[in-house]
């Protein structure tokens, strides 16, 4: 008798625990998932790059710099991918940044403004980089789900052992860096 | 959690949509039921008449439940497109999928000068969204992105299930009473009664309440289909802003809509409310009624004031909002 209520009770803890497991391996995948669609999507825009930078680069004798500032953010974009969610999201921030001056350098050319394989460029990466944004909303809310499903009871029990870790967040610009500081003193 | 919000949306119109499916049913045998014994004087003579409606109520439903976002389609001649012929309408419906985490929605294009948009269809994955010409001439891309983010927040809450079976409702019962109508001047109803003296008290009575219903029934469904989705359009608004993050641009969109004096020629009584704004009535008869399929522009305007904590704005002000003072 006492044997059946012990053996009762071991099988009830391990259907727990296959419920909780598989809970959180669920909760992953989909962190995981959110985190492939932003990639596709950056890859998307490391390829349209090269593409704009060409064909803007006969117009602007000028504007050199901003077209190496865009290169070279890429380039550290791209070799960032490989060094984890938050050190990428620092260097897509950076690479957004120098593709707005790139299209605020562009409405001062008329004849730029004016072609249309800029502006199907210039639409293909506005497109491209509404969707990383939205996409990294929705993978920063899988994220949260997942930290607070490890971090809370039952999980937080198991989640160690079984290997389950905190996941980061792909941040958003961060406010300070965004404002620009203005100097009021006249000495 | 912002999610909260729309999952209780969804339950809420899984409900009412299967509620509404039983209510046609209803609605369509009873009226099938009272037609029937007036028409013969006995209620046995209502019997099969009911279950003929019932038959057509559970038809109907199913029909529009699976049919009929490609019927609402073919009925507005929308054309589909792509990526190819509609680059940036494509991209922009791809970007606000993403943000409202649902599946791309396949994309049509009406060939209407009258700016709006509609979507449609049974459940996220089968789901479309069509805009007029009109409004891809006359809008900015960010303007573009708040009338997407709405017809997509129609999606994801499920309001396009509802509006498929409002549809029906609303199209069947003034199918039935017309027929109805039709048929009493005819003189079916009147040929029996002559000929049957002693059925004669109940079957003026069940007449004048088959004639009642017929009148009343499509007065009745109208007032339902309009109360609700008023509610459905301001939710809309508000999730659109929640996806796009960006009040503005919808709040122009919707200035230039409302100011916009062309009427949608493809659209009639029956797909009024799947609009993004009432395509059937112009500007002036645009305000506020019971009749009204959707709130006043500048209401709409208005509580999307609201979220950004700014005052609300007289009518003239919202068209100068469209640049067209």
């Amino acid at each position: 008798m006492e044997l059946f209520v012990i053996l009762g009770i071991v099988v009830v803890l391990v259907l727990l625990l296959v419920g909780l497991y598989n809970g959180l391996v669920g909760r992953r995948n989909r962190v995981d998932e959110a985190l492939a669609q932003i990639e596709v999507q950056l890859k998307r825009r490391w390829d349209l790059i090269p593409n704009l930078v060409n064909a803007v680069k006969g117009y602007m004798g000028f504007e050199q710099k901003v077209l190496t500032d865009v290169t070279e953010a890429r380039a550290a974009a791209v070799s960032a991918g490989a060094q984890g969610v938050a050190a990428q999201a620092q260097a897509e921030n950076m690479l957004t940044s120098t593709l707005r001056s790139l299209f605020a350098v562009v409405e001062n050319y008329p004849d730029l403004k004016a072609n249309q394989n800029v502006l199907d460029l210039q639409e293909q990466l506005t497109t491209t980089e509404n969707q990383i944004s939205f996409s990294r909303q929705h993978y920063n809310s899988t994220v949260l789900d997942f930290n607070t499903a490890i971090q809370t009871i039952p999980a937080v029990f198991v989640a160690g052992m079984f290997g389950f870790t905190k996941r980061d967040f792909f941040d958003a610009e961060p406010e300070a860096s965004g404002v620009p500081k203005v100097d009021l003193s006249l000495g | 959690m912002p999610d909260t919000s729309f999952y209780a949306q969804q339950t809420a119109n899984r409900r009412q949509s299967i509620v509404l499916a039983a209510v046609v049913v209803v609605l369509l045998g009873g009226l099938g039921f009272t037609i029937g014994v007036a028409a013969t004087g006995e209620p046995s003579g209502g019997i099969g008449t009911m279950g003929i409606a019932g038959i057509l109520a559970i038809i109907l439903s199913l029909g529009s439940y699976f049919g009929g976002d490609r019927l609402v389609l073919a009925a507005s001649g929308a054309k589909a497109v792509d990526e190819r012929t509609a680059p940036q309408l494509t991209n922009i419906v791809r970007e606000l999928a993403i943000a409202a985490n649902v599946p791309m929605p396949k994309v049509y294009l009406i060939e209407d000068s009258a700016p709006n948009a509609f979507a449609t269809g049974r459940d996220p994955k089968h789901a479309s969204v069509a805009v007029t010409t009109g409004l891809l001439q006359k809008l900015d891309r960010e303007e573009l992105q708040g009338v997407i983010g709405h017809e997509l927040s129609h999606v994801r809450n499920l309001d396009i299930r509802f509006s498929l079976l409002v549809g029906v409702l609303v199209g069947s019962i003034a199918l039935l009473a017309d027929f109805f109508l039709r048929f009493t001047f005819w003189g079916g109803g009147r040929r029996s009664r002559s000929g049957r003296d002693g059925g004669g008290g109940l079957q003026a009575i069940m007449f004048v309440l088959a004639l009642v219903l017929a009148i009343v029934a499509p007065i009745a469904a109208r007032l339902v289909q309009l109360a609700v989705s008023r509610q459905r359009e301001y939710l809309a608004d508000a999730s659109s802003v929640e996806l796009t993050r960006n009040p503005y641009g919808l709040e122009r969109a919707l200035a230039k809509i409302g100011t916009d004096r062309e009427v949608l020629e493809v659209a009639n009584r029956a797909t009024q409310h799947l609009y993004f704004a009432n395509p059937i009535k112009k500007w002036e008869e645009r305000a506020s009624g019971l009749f009204a399929t959707h709130p006043p522009i500048v209401d709409r305007v208005n509580r999307l004031r609201q979220l950004t904590g700014e005052g609300p704005l007289a009518a003239s002000e919202v068209a100068a909002l469209a640049g067209l003072d």
